[in-house]
């Protein structure tokens, strides 16, 4: 199997020969990996992940999944993957069963090995006892993993998600997480993934792209991401009235200080480490800490940094919002 | 395990599983399948049974028409005249005008409609109205799919494109075959006639006929619907369309009365020949020559618009 799963090479969407939604990005994701897309909503995720499971054709460029070109050998690619939309597809007139069932049967899976892989995966993400509901009864987090098991029918190698934990609450979205993680290593898939949560991209991905305004503007592990802007945070205060930033320069590891009104906000590399030293340095020279905190940097911060300005909603098409009002809708229903 | 992901969707099977899906829908709400049916209802029950033309062409018409007691008739019109007058009775005359205009009432109600009676003639009509509601929803049922991300997701799977629309296709015939049924068994409680050429027989025909005109128009209003993301633009086309394909038909008058121009649009429109073929089966005394024509046009025009309409899938389901 070749390494790189998927590759995206100067692949680009235009809506309506104006709207430049994707903006030739060029990427490639690793076999086995969890690669992620964060950006806010209209950056031009959701295009992405729509041309590379061909529901969308690329306006230029080429891509490819598994060495299947996204154009011409469509139907391969359709084969080998499995989507988990961002919306909420399952019909809800039809029971949990019914509609794995009905995905199945679209993939062309025989019956008897439809019928035993539907139960084993609907044990895996604990709606066998809801199996035979209406969907419609279902609360946001059940139809979250419906969609999951619906995904993993055709046994995928690579696992599309669309943004797995829209509109969920705090708690559902952390389950998810574990049924994700659950599943990759389960069944081994290489999966891609879109968000616009920060601590989801942390916390889920091993490498990830930026997307801002259809480009991407940084690539890297969510670690190599925050470390690229230097290191982790530690603000000081001391009893005495001095200028001691000189001082706390000097350290090892220090990279930058500033003094702000009495408090010294310093960047440094491996923070819990430096930190130490620094208290150490100042007692020497016989002042006295009174005050230290040591931050991480979060995606919040490398997201700042790359794009100027916080993750918010973009500008975005009528038609998305449409349809992430819906599913949001249908989250909180129940 | 490579081997594991090698399955071949058949069209078949996808096709069967995607109409499957509607029908448990339909079938879960059957409160909604009788909703459509009554619209059609309504006009049978009301215009149908108001729209009286036959009791206005029927004596009961001239009962108001003053005639005198006794007509004086000037004598040369009279052979042999008796004193240059001769008188005949008024009552004789009232009765004999109302049993001409009676029977010519009767006759220009059958040249006329082809029946005795307007409603038996109308009744039909409804069976094509209901083609033609039932086939604009399967239009509006792929936009609705489109903004649920529904078939975003079946686009993302190996299953024929065609299965997509011809699924639809399918439901929206087998809905409509249903609605028709209702509608025929209401119409017949209501008093239809259906003339001494019908037998149990031309049921299966009625069902054929409906299914290659529902065919025919659900791809057609699918095809328009391919790309559409609105509802609204959806609905409003299928009026646009609607209107005039009602009523440039037969389905509430005849052709032969209407103006040239209406004519010319009546005599190309599908819905002409489904009634047509749909009177020839229950109402009129059947003339085999019009109804094969009536269904070599219903299948070309079947046929044509199901070949567009998945070749248009397949270009234009995938933006």
């Amino acid at each position: 199997m070749s390494e790189e799963v998927i590759k995206a090479e100067g692949l680009t969407k235009v809506f309506n020969k104006s709207l430049v939604a994707v903006d030739h990005i060029n990427f490639s994701v690793k076999s086995g990996e969890i690669f992620g897309f964060l950006g806010p909503n209209g950056a031009g995720k959701t295009t992405t992940i729509n041309m590379l499971i061909t529901v969308l054709k690329p306006t230029e460029g080429k891509a490819s999944v598994l060495g299947y070109d996204i154009v011409k050998q469509a139907n391969d690619v359709r084969k080998v993957i499995g989507v988990v939309p961002q919306e909420y597809t399952a019909d809800e007139d039809l029971t949990g069963y019914e509609n794995i069932m009905l995905c199945a049967d679209l993939y062309g899976i025989p019956r008897e090995i439809a019928k035993k892989r539907a139960l084993e995966l609907l044990e895996l993400v604990e709606l066998v006892q809801f199996k035979d509901k209406r969907v419609e009864t279902y609360s946001g987090g059940m139809r979250r993993r419906l969609e999951l098991a619906c995904g993993l029918i055709n046994r995928p190698k690579v696992l599309f998600l669309d943004e797995p934990t829209l509109g969920l609450d705090v708690q559902t979205r952390a389950a998810t997480w574990s049924y994700i993680r659950k599943l990759k290593e389960e069944y081994g898939m290489t999966l891609f993934m879109t968000t616009h949560y920060l601590e989801e991209a942390d916390a889920l991905c091993d490498r990830i792209a930026i997307i801002d305004h259809g480009k991407i503007i940084a690539l890297g592990a969510p670690s190599e991401l925050k470390d690229s802007l230097g290191g982790d945070i530690i603000t000081i205060s001391i009893k005495e009235n001095a200028d001691v930033s000189e001082l706390i320069r000097s350290v090892e590891h220090v990279k930058d200080v500033r003094n702000e009104n009495g408090s010294y906000r310093i960047k440094a590399e491996s923070g819990e480490v430096t930190a130490p030293l620094i208290i150490e340095a100042l007692r020497r020279k016989g002042y006295t800490v009174t005050r230290l905190s040591l931050t991480e940097p979060t995606l919040n911060e490398v997201y700042l940094e790359y794009t100027g300005r916080a993750i918010r909603d973009a500008e975005e098409s009528k038609e998305a919002f449409r349809a992430q009002r819906i599913t949001l809708r249908r989250a909180r229903a129940r | 395990m490579s081997r594991a992901n090698e399955y071949h969707p058949s069209m078949l099977r996808g096709l069967w599983a995607l109409t499957v899906r509607e029908l448990k829908k339909w079938l879960k709400e059957p409160i909604i399948l009788m909703m459509a049916v009554l619209q059609p209802v309504i006009w049978m029950g009301f215009f149908g049974k108001a729209m009286n033309l036959n009791e206005m062409f029927s004596a009961n018409s001239l009962t108001n028409i003053k005639i005198p007691d006794a007509v004086p008739i000037p004598g040369n019109y009279v052979i042999p005249p008796v004193n240059g007058v001769v008188y005949v009775s008024g009552a004789w005359i009232s009765q004999m005008l109302q049993q001409m205009f009676s029977d010519i009432g009767t006759s220009v109600m059958q040249n006329t409609f082809g029946v005795a009676d307007y409603f038996s003639y109308m009744a039909v009509g409804m069976i094509s109205m209901i083609v033609m509601f039932t086939t604009m929803f399967s239009g509006m049922s792929i936009v609705w799919d489109r903004r649920l991300g529904f078939l975003d997701k079946v686009l993302s799977t190996p299953v024929s494109r065609a299965a997509i629309i011809l699924s639809k296709m399918l439901n929206a015939a087998l809905r409509a075959m249903f609605q028709a049924t209702i509608i025929l068994a209401l119409a017949v409680l209501l008093g239809l006639k259906v003339s001494a050429t019908f037998t149990p027989l031309n049921l299966l025909g009625i069902y054929a006929a409906v299914f290659l005109l529902s065919m025919g128009l659900s791809a057609l209003f699918l095809a328009l619907a391919l790309r559409s993301t609105r509802q609204e633009t959806q609905m409003a086309i299928v009026n646009l369309i609607n209107m005039p394909l009602m009523f440039a038909s037969n389905t509430f008058f005849p052709i032969k009365m209407m103006p040239e121009w209406i004519q010319a649009i009546a005599n190309v429109n599908p819905v002409s020949y489904l009634t047509d073929a749909l009177r020839q089966l229950t109402v009129f005394s059947l003339d085999i020559s019009a109804l094969i024509t009536d269904f070599i046009y219903l299948g070309v025009f079947a046929a044509v618009l199901s070949i567009i309409g998945v070749v248009l899938s397949w270009r234009y389901l995938t933006k």
